[in-house]
């Protein structure tokens, strides 16, 4: 009996990925998990730990869609992507949602037949490189070496800088930030391309942080955010909104230590409706009213799993910047939730 | 007479197709015929819903985009503004140039082993034999990778040659004042023409001429050569003296060469460290180091085997006849083993290029961007095309691969024992 019910999932799992069909959050409610898509190893952003529990900025946004979705946030299966492999792995259906440092850009979203679902970390490329070699800006970098991930953003916009400014390097192809890390310190090449935040990840890790410098320019703009496949826009809603509901709840005040307080006594309608107490929002997503109390719930809002994961107490040591709250001089801005 | 008794007239009927011994074989072909095109139906059938599900169409429209991204390693002239179909043209020059570069090296390397593995000598047999069991007994990725760290990690950085600022002191100078091994690449002088012929455009790339002439003449004097040799051989069966023919051949195959290089200023520049690397000279990455050592010394160690089958499969009395007629150990080798032992080579010999060029497309592992790192990374990963990207270079390694083994075979043909 048991058996015919494994080769019967087994079977209809088959089916299900071949088919990739349009209902996400079905295949997700019937799996009892959600398959999230993230980066092989970017300390802050997404990283196994010593016991091998996923931790990290991406991967608390995976969590958060987890107890929104299914009202459990560790029922989360994380497969590791390249750069190379992440929008396959997306729209063949390995995966149901991708949270992997990828840049919404306009090809990504039409041609690519992928639907980005909003921003999770405004970010820009720069440059990371060793204090000895006494290089202070990008613009003293001609004829450097410079290691870029292939399958990136960041390949095209390193190729335009240095066309622009008339200047020659010669790329050094590799596949993983990992990878990317050994060949810099092992000195094949002068400079480590990749969004500024990537490069205080990497920087963080090191052995001695302190002899790298990243370098004062950024030369692209470059909007990091989960994706979902294309022509599923009741997943993509609830990716998106969830989201959003992490960014409102820094907005209201919701933390994860006031939140159930909160949900019972909050006078504050727009509250009242993000925690599910007053007009049943989640019903219009497929969802029941608690969800994004459920994904606060997980890592507390957007400020707290930012300051837990690379904020400026963490060794990655990133500062708010443009992802402070549309309040404080970011670019953070949650629609309302009515 | 009698007339024989007339046999009752065939009628067809139905059955017969599959109790009739005549027509079954018949019936179950065209039965699997039917079922592989049904397969083969179903699955295009499969493909194009799936790409409509997903919103996906199947053009190759791409090729004509620019690619935006850079290559550090071209054969032919391309930059980011250049067309994907451009970057493809680089991986696959790049593919190509590992696979010939590494099928000679694998030649060599595999005809010396081979013979050295049947040597009398017992120290150098077991040597070739550890080499060959070591090589060809793990995986070639493995290979290509530790020869790249090798590479990478036990060389100096560029820097390392600079003079040290505060004393002033050169630690680290040019090997022979000509190549620099470095953690990157390894440079090498470059030849330069001072006043070169210039290239010919032609549409899709440029040739270069002085390359192109370079090539004729060597080309001709190669055929001039064979004509020698012919001449001579043709005067040992008629006289049964040879006469010398090795300084006409170096005479006809490189003075023109040689000739025509100095017409146009032919010079070595040496390589010069300027700013972060080491520029003016020839940079061969590590990369293509490693992934060329890797893939021959991988193949080689097949080649040895097969050229070992080959030696062997000349029986031992051909041999004992050669000495017993008095010829050197050399001689019987050059003259009456090996060209009996290339009949049994050759054959496989095929496959193994066959499978080196296509285990070029491990280059990827260590960032040598061939036609799997250009049109099947990079392009395939910025435009999103796969299902195009895969099958356009599943057609190239294809038609490289065809190439390959009907050159060869045309090779066979000639080698293979004449029957007439």
């Amino acid at each position: 009996m048991k058996k015919t019910v494994f080769f019967g999932t087994l079977t209809a799992a088959g089916l299900a990925a071949g088919l990739a069909s349009a209902a996400t959050l079905d295949d997700v409610k019937a799996r009892g998990e959600l398959v999230c898509g993230v980066n092989p190893g970017l300390t802050g952003f997404a990283a196994p730990d010593a016991n091998g529990t996923w931790t990290g900025f991406d991967i608390s946004l995976c969590r958060a869609v987890a107890a929104a979705v299914l009202g459990d946030g560790t029922k989360v299966r994380f497969v590791p992507t390249t750069a190379e492999t992440r929008f396959t792995a997306l729209a063949s259906g390995e995966i149901d949602m991708l949270a992997r440092n990828s840049t919404w850009t306009f090809s990504r979203d039409t041609d690519l037949a992928l639907d980005f679902a909003g921003v999770n970390y405004y970010d820009g490329q720069g440059f990371m490189v060793n204090k000895a070699l006494g290089v202070t800006s990008a613009k003293e970098l001609d004829g450097a070496t410079i290691c870029i991930q292939t399958g990136t953003t960041t390949e095209l916009n390193l190729a335009d800088y240095f066309a622009i400014n008339n200047m020659s390097y010669t790329p050094v192809a590799i596949q993983s930030n990992a990878e990317g890390e050994q060949q810099y310190l092992a000195g094949a090449c002068d400079a480590y391309t990749t969004d500024a935040s990537g490069l205080a990840a990497t920087r963080a890790a090191f052995a001695t942080p302190s002899d790298h410098i990243i370098l004062p320019e950024i030369i692209s703009k470059e909007p990091l955010g989960p994706a979902t496949r294309q022509g599923d826009s009741q997943w993509n809603d609830i990716v998106r909104w969830t989201l959003n509901a992490l960014v409102a709840a820094e907005e209201y005040g919701v933390t994860s230590a006031n939140i159930e307080e909160l949900a019972t006594n909050s006078q504050n309608p727009e509250v009242k409706r993000l925690l599910g107490t007053e007009n049943n929002l989640g019903a219009m997503i497929g969802l029941d009213a608690d969800w994004a109390k459920r994904a606060i719930s997980v890592g507390g809002n957007y400020g707290e799993i930012f300051s837990a994961t690379i904020g400026e107490s963490t060794p990655i040591g990133l500062a708010r910047g443009l992802n402070a709250q549309w309040t404080q001089g970011g670019l953070l801005y949650a629609p309302p939730f009515r | 007479m009698a007339h024989a008794v007339e046999r009752p007239k065939d009628t067809f009927r139905l059955s017969m197709l599959i109790y009739d011994t005549r027509y079954r074989s018949l019936t179950i072909q065209v039965i699997v015929f039917l079922l592989v095109m049904a397969g083969a139906a179903w699955l295009v059938d499969n493909i194009i819903r799936n790409l409509s599900a997903l919103g996906k169409d199947f053009d190759f429209g791409f090729l004509g985009v620019r690619a935006g991204y850079d290559i550090a390693q071209r054969l032919i002239p391309y930059s980011q503004n250049s067309t994907h179909a451009m970057a493809l043209l680089v991986g696959l020059m790049n593919t190509l140039l590992v696979a010939v570069l590494g099928c000679i090296m694998a030649t060599i390397v595999g005809v010396m082993v081979g013979v050295l593995r049947l040597s009398s000598n017992w120290l150098v047999a077991r040597l070739m034999t550890v080499y060959v069991e070591i090589f060809r007994n793990v995986p070639v990725l493995l290979w290509i990778l530790l020869i790249y760290t090798v590479f990478t990690e036990a060389s100096p950085a560029p820097n390392a040659f600079r003079p040290d600022p505060q004393t002033g002191e050169v630690t680290k100078t040019l090997f022979l004042g000509l190549f620099a091994i470095t953690n990157r690449y390894t440079a090498i002088p470059n030849l330069q023409f001072e006043q070169g012929l210039g290239s010919l455009d032609l549409g899709l790339f440029s040739l270069n001429l002085t390359f192109a002439a370079v090539v004729v003449l060597l080309a001709i004097g190669l055929y001039v050569r064979s004509r020698i040799i012919r001449h001579a051989t043709a005067v040992q069966h008629a006289t049964g003296k040879r006469p010398q023919t090795w300084w006409k051949s170096l005479l006809v195959v490189f003075l023109p060469t040689i000739l025509l290089c100095i017409a146009l200023g032919a010079h070595f520049d040496l390589p010069v460290l300027r700013g972060f690397n080491f520029v003016e000279g020839l940079n061969v990455s590590n990369s293509l180091m490693a992934l060329w050592l890797a893939l021959s010394l991988y193949t080689g160690a097949f080649i040895a085997e097969i050229v070992r089958a080959g030696i062997l499969a000349v029986s031992q009395g051909q041999s004992e006849a050669a000495f017993a007629l008095g010829l050197r150990p050399r001689r019987t080798m050059n003259l009456v083993i090996l060209p009996q032992a290339l009949r049994v080579i050759i054959p496989p010999l095929i496959s193994q290029y066959l499978n080196l060029m296509k285990n070029s497309s491990l280059a990827i592992a260590v960032g040598y961007l061939d036609l799997r790192g250009t049109l099947g990374g990079i392009t395939l990963n910025q435009t999103g095309r796969e299902l195009e990207c895969v099958l356009l270079m599943m057609l190239i390694y294809l038609a490289i691969s065809l190439v390959i083994s009907s050159g060869m075979n045309v090779y066979n043909s000639r080698v293979k024992l004449k029957e007439r």
